[in-house]
């Protein structure tokens, strides 16, 4: 039995639609991520499994009930806020025997409670201040304790993270990873941030313009995205994407495009994609990391095509070196380790792992 | 490079003198002015307060406006609870409780309500309430006077008329579109989420309201009551009209003090009673001035 389902959900805003039939589900113990940019309708979809939002059609179903007109305190559920919405004027320990209280619950247990969850999120010394005399990351282990001594049957995070400056938001990240190993409870997370997407969830929902454009496990979603804007949104940098067209040479198809020197590089296809293309235009999607420089141990992989591009800006962080390179007129990144890392204005002997490429056919932007 | 320097600082100081110099002339006048209109509004009450302290004898020999030479205490009780005022003989006692009971529970009751009803205008809005609140302002700029007929008629019908009650009735009503508009301000700069996370918690409308919103709420509260307590003290239309003799407010019994007295002006008694009337406001003030202007410029918190 799933923890979470949404069926065909709509919500509409006087005339504006802001999701157009959503379906989703979690199973118990699972960690979804809904991702996407502003706009796409991640946080009311999140609002609307809370219940703080109504219902225009289709379903929400936590556990064996349909809680489409059940009030949020009824759902069973914990929400941890982008602002942590803390009580400003109650101390931690106030703050997390709020709910306990309203519900009546007896004061020995919420003791109890307090103490179990302030133990495992180590937020015992805090527990007599008040949220104005915490940092970040405190507060926002508050916010989580909060949730957690709720001990509900869903947890619902709305971009928990992004308030927090850079380092602390990769600690905290962290941080909730194994707290969900630890407590194993079934959680959405909403986020606009595709690294905190794939490195927390086990799976995820990418949504644009009030659709789920894909929802699967990170590695499909990484290296099989179902169409342009989810293989544009997961990975940075992102996915090249190269206007081509389908060519043939001695019965082996290929794609080809124009290069900066006028003449035109051909890739071989890989994997039986050839079969499926229909049009002969297409777009080539190639992510910055499966570009390498020609060496002997690249060339002898299986799904290696090479070509040449002039390289136009490199830039190293120490770790890798980006390089921007020209084929044709379009600029196309590149991802590679500083030994072999390419020198500006240099006409760079490229590997390219068409393997791992995607087609993708430009009137429908789905993957071929 | 420090050639360049080294020729303009003769330049610069010489700007710099003038920049100075216009300076100070222009803080001279600032405070001149300052100075002026500051004498200007305080003169009424030193006049007032001097008047109160010097026998009649001397002021009528002296004039009003001048230093007092001799110093007596006698109009202040005479004030209170000797003179005669439209027939009664009990000074400005009884009019003074009649103005605190009217004062206090209209302002505990309007700023209630109207904490109340900011509440729910901002964090329950619901079809319509912006439209009601646009109602609601009206009453704000609407000047009272319209009211008066109206509240006259309406305080005869249900028996108010004439009793410190019916005033209590009218400032309620009349004060609740300010109440309102102060708090419903207020409680606009409260994030919703922590609504949103009360509501997840399971507290209801009530629980929200006493629990969360209400602690945050003294800067907003303290403005509501210091503007309602000053307000509802100071006003006299509504006192001298729907209320007589005995049951008027101290505004209105002021007034008719200052008809009473056969021949002669009580000048040092009217002073007296002058100052009792202004000296609840002037103490609210005093004390609570600076909350006022704290909580006016005070968001809620972030």
């Amino acid at each position: 039995m799933a923890s979470l389902t949404v069926r065909n959900l709509r919500k509409n805003f006087g005339a504006v639609e802001v999701l157009k039939g959503v379906d989703i589900e979690a199973q118990t113990g699972e960690f979804i991520a809904l991702v996407g940019p502003s706009g796409c309708g991640k946080s009311t979809l999140l609002a609307m499994i809370a219940g703080l939002e109504t219902v225009t059609s289709g379903e929400i179903w936590i556990g064996d009930r349909m809680v489409n007109s059940v009030a949020p305190k009824d759902r069973d559920i914990a929400m941890v806020f982008q602002s942590y919405a803390l009580y400003p004027t109650m101390s931690v320990r106030e703050n997390m025997a709020f709910g306990m209280e309203s519900r009546g619950i007896p004061k020995d247990e919420q003791k109890a409670a307090i103490a179990r969850v302030a133990s495992l999120l180590q937020i015992e010394p805090l527990l007599a201040r008040k949220p104005g005399q915490l940092s970040g990351g405190q507060r926002q282990r508050v916010a989580m304790g909060r949730a957690l001594v709720r001990d509900p049957k869903l947890f619902l995070f709305d971009e928990p993270l992004s308030n927090l400056d850079a380092k602390l938001r990769v600690d905290m990240r962290t941080e909730i990873k194994k707290l969900h190993q630890r407590v194993g409870k079934t959680t959405v997370y909403v986020t606009h941030d595709q690294v905190e997407a794939m490195t927390l969830a086990s799976r995820i929902a990418v949504m644009h313009q009030g659709q789920v454009q894909q929802f699967d496990e990170p590695d499909t979603i990484y290296n099989r995205p179902a169409n342009i804007f989810v293989a544009g949104f997961m990975g940075s940098p992102s996915m090249n994407f190269i206007q081509a067209e389908i060519t043939s040479a001695s019965g082996t198809p290929m794609v080809t495009f124009p290069l900066s020197d006028g003449g035109s590089a051909s890739l071989a296809l890989h994997d039986g994609v050839g079969e499926r293309v229909k049009d002969r235009k297409v777009v080539l999607g190639i992510r910055p990391e499966h570009l390498s420089r020609q060496s002997a141990s690249t060339l002898g992989k299986p799904g290696m095509a090479t070509m040449t591009a002039p390289v136009e800006v490199v830039e190293p962080t120490g770790a890798e070196t980006m390089a921007v390179m020209k084929f044709g007129e379009l600029e196309v990144v590149g991802r590679f380790s500083p030994d072999e890392a390419p020198k500006t204005g240099e006409n760079m002997p490229l590997a390219v792992d068409m393997s791992r490429a995607c087609l993708f056919d430009p009137a429908t932007q789905k993957r071929i | 490079m420090s050639d360049a320097t080294l020729s303009s600082a003769p330049a610069l100081d010489l700007e710099a003198g003038r920049a100075g110099r216009r300076h100070l002339i222009s803080r001279i006048v600032i405070y001149g002015l300052l100075t002026f209109f500051g004498i200007i509004y305080l003169m009424p009450l030193w006049v007032v307060f001097f008047n109160s302290f010097r026998p009649l004898a001397e002021i009528s020999a002296n004039g009003l406006i001048a230093f007092p030479q001799t110093f007596r205490l006698d109009a202040w009780p005479q004030a209170w609870s000797e003179f005669c005022i439209g027939g009664q003989c009990a000074g400005m006692q009884r009019y003074f409780w009649n103005s605190i009971m009217m004062v206090v529970p209209a302002t505990i009751i309007s700023t209630a309500m109207g904490a109340i009803t900011g509440y729910v205008l901002s964090k329950w809005k619901f079809r319509g309430s912006e439209i009601i609140f646009g109602m609601m302002l009206l009453g704000v700029f609407m000047p009272g006077q319209i009211a008066l007929l109206p509240w006259a008629f309406i305080l005869g019908k249900i028996g108010l008329a004439n009793s410190v009650y019916g005033l209590v009735l009218v400032h309620c009503i009349q004060g609740l579109a300010f109440t309102t508009l102060f708090c419903r301000n207020y409680f606009v700069g409260i994030p919703d989420d922590l609504v949103k996370a009360a509501r997840i918690d399971g507290a209801g409308f009530w629980r929200i309201f006493y629990r969360i919103i209400l602690p945050i709420s003294p800067p907003i509260l303290i403005v509501t009551v210091i503007w309602q307590f000053t307000g509802i003290w100071n006003e006299y239309l509504f006192g001298v009209v729907l209320n007589s003799g005995a049951n008027q407010p101290i505004t209105a019994a002021l007034v008719a003090l200052s008809m009473s007295g056969t021949t002669v002006r009580t000048y040092d008694v009217m002073s007296a009673a002058v100052l009792i009337g202004a000296l609840p406001p002037l103490l609210v003030y005093f004390f609570g001035g600076k909350y006022f202007v704290r909580g006016l410029t005070q968001g809620a918190i972030k």
